[in-house]
């Protein structure tokens, strides 16, 4: 057995999930897919007392429409949301980036809210959410709240949730008409950790892109929104100039990092490459 | 603090036969499938959910033995590679690994076998870059996946009569 001892939980309702979470603080850890949590507990990087299963949740699960908005379950596995056609058909940027999630193993356990709580620096839900002005509902003791995506990722591994919240559900603004999306991501091997990648979601109108968000991940502790880009292919019509100049722009938007999958010259050369297939790829319709 | 570690009594059904264990919390599912059951088909080798080699089916799906904990199968319906060899259905999958030398050392073997038989439920005539990327998350250290791909296309043209 390769985790430390632990104690398990598994409540059946969020109030208990808080109850625990209070009772325990900072010895507890709530376990949703488990494809995160669960290897840093095997390589000990993680030591909880209590593991608070959330899987008898079924009301964190599901994907639903409420008008201008849809909501996504914090339970919400991987796999439903990747084969969801309401998902497809009203925020398809997520639909795009699920591929790219791991393995189908991993992505018919892997959560949402999982991927949210855990930040991974190089993981695509969180840059998608930003990417798409999500935001994040989040219920502690005294009630539910929301948090703008690009407000919960405070940095490495670190967000808005307190140790006495549970994240609920995450809830992403519906597509406008007139609006792309676009996705990408650079990988030495389909499925493992992205050395640099994009989300991005503009209005197009033909070859002109207006209102882009371009938001990068692995290339920080954070998603990175790209606001020189945004800014400089604002009302723009996509072309060899333009494109040059968005490139330009990401010098100013990023501050990459070496590590062991790659440089931070080679990380900058990547986010400029991306960014010049996702602009073409917004255009292309 | 000294925290006292109840332990856990879980029933599932394991290759069609109801299994009743009392357990650790922290025993993975797959340590539980070998350890406790001795199913060792199921091969251990990672243990943080990178190599596949741990594949096994929960509820009709394949997921990481090694990422779930065996406390969270309570109720479940697994199946492991025992369990599919001896119900037959993957005899041609096992047949075309054997004939193309597939299976060097045998480590990966279940687990990508376990992953091809989801990727031809759902895909059931995938081209190679496909059947790739589909077993992406199964490492094979022996045969360059050359072989495997060429087993795995030569199952799906058959068994789609061709």
């Amino acid at each position: 057995m390769k985790p430390s001892a632990f104690n398990y939980a598994k409540p059946s309702s969020v109030d208990e999930v808080l109850g625990l979470l209070s009772e325990y603080g900072d010895e507890a850890t709530i376990l949703a897919g488990g494809q995160s949590l669960v290897p840093t507990m095997n390589m000990r990087l993680s030591a909880p007392s209590l593991v608070i299963d959330i899987n008898g949740l079924a009301e964190l699960s599901g994907i639903s429409s409420n008008g201008e908005s849809l909501r996504i379950g914090a339970l919400t596995r991987h796999v439903e949301i990747e084969n969801s056609s309401e998902i497809a058909e009203h925020a398809p940027l997520i639909t795009m980036a699920m591929p790219s999630i791991a393995h189908p193993a991993i992505r018919n356990r892997g959560t949402m809210g999982g991927s949210i709580a855990m930040a991974d620096p190089a993981a695509e839900m969180p840059a998608c959410l930003c990417a798409l002005g999500a935001e994040i509902e989040i219920t502690g003791g005294s009630g539910a709240r929301k948090v703008a995506a690009t407000d919960f990722f405070k940095g490495l591994y670190d967000t808005d949730l307190g140790g006495d919240e549970i994240i609920t559900a995450i809830e992403i603004p519906k597509i406008s008409a007139g609006y792309c999306s676009a996705f990408d991501e650079l990988a030495r091997r389909h499925g493992d950790y992205a050395m640099c990648g994009a989300a991005a979601h503009a209005k197009v109108d033909g070859l002109v892109i207006s209102d882009l968000r371009l938001v990068f991940f692995a290339v920080g502790g954070t998603p990175v929104v790209a606001a020189a880009v945004g800014s400089a292919m604002a009302d723009q019509t996509v072309d060899e100039i333009s494109i040059a100049a968005a490139q330009h722009a990401v010098e100013d938007d990023l501050s990459p990092f070496d590590d062991l999958q790659c440089s931070a010259t080679l990380r900058m050369h990547y986010a400029k490459e991306l960014t010049k297939r996702i602009l073409n790829t917004l255009v292309a319709g | 603090m000294t925290t006292v570690i109840e332990q856990i009594q879980i029933s599932a059904t394991v290759n069609g036969e109801k299994v009743t264990r009392l357990i650790e919390p922290r025993l993975s599912l797959v340590d539980f499938l070998r350890n406790e059951l001795e199913l060792t088909g199921t091969h251990v080798g990672c243990e943080h959910g990178v190599c596949g080699a741990c594949t096994v089916r929960v509820n009709g799906e394949i997921v990481r033995g090694c990422l779930m904990l065996a406390v969270q199968a309570g109720g479940t319906e697994i199946m492991t590679i025992e369990g599919e060899s001896d119900g037959g259905e993957i005899a041609d999958l096992q047949k075309a690994f054997h004939e193309r030398n597939a299976a060097q050392c045998g480590f990966c073997t279940p687990g990508l076998i376990m992953t091809t038989t989801e990727l031809l439920k759902t895909n059931p005539d995938p081209n190679r870059a496909e059947i790739r990327e589909y077993l992406s998350g199964n490492y094979c250290r022996c045969t360059g996946y050359e072989a495997i791909v060429d087993a795995i296309e030569t199952v799906a043209t058959e068994r789609k009569g061709g």
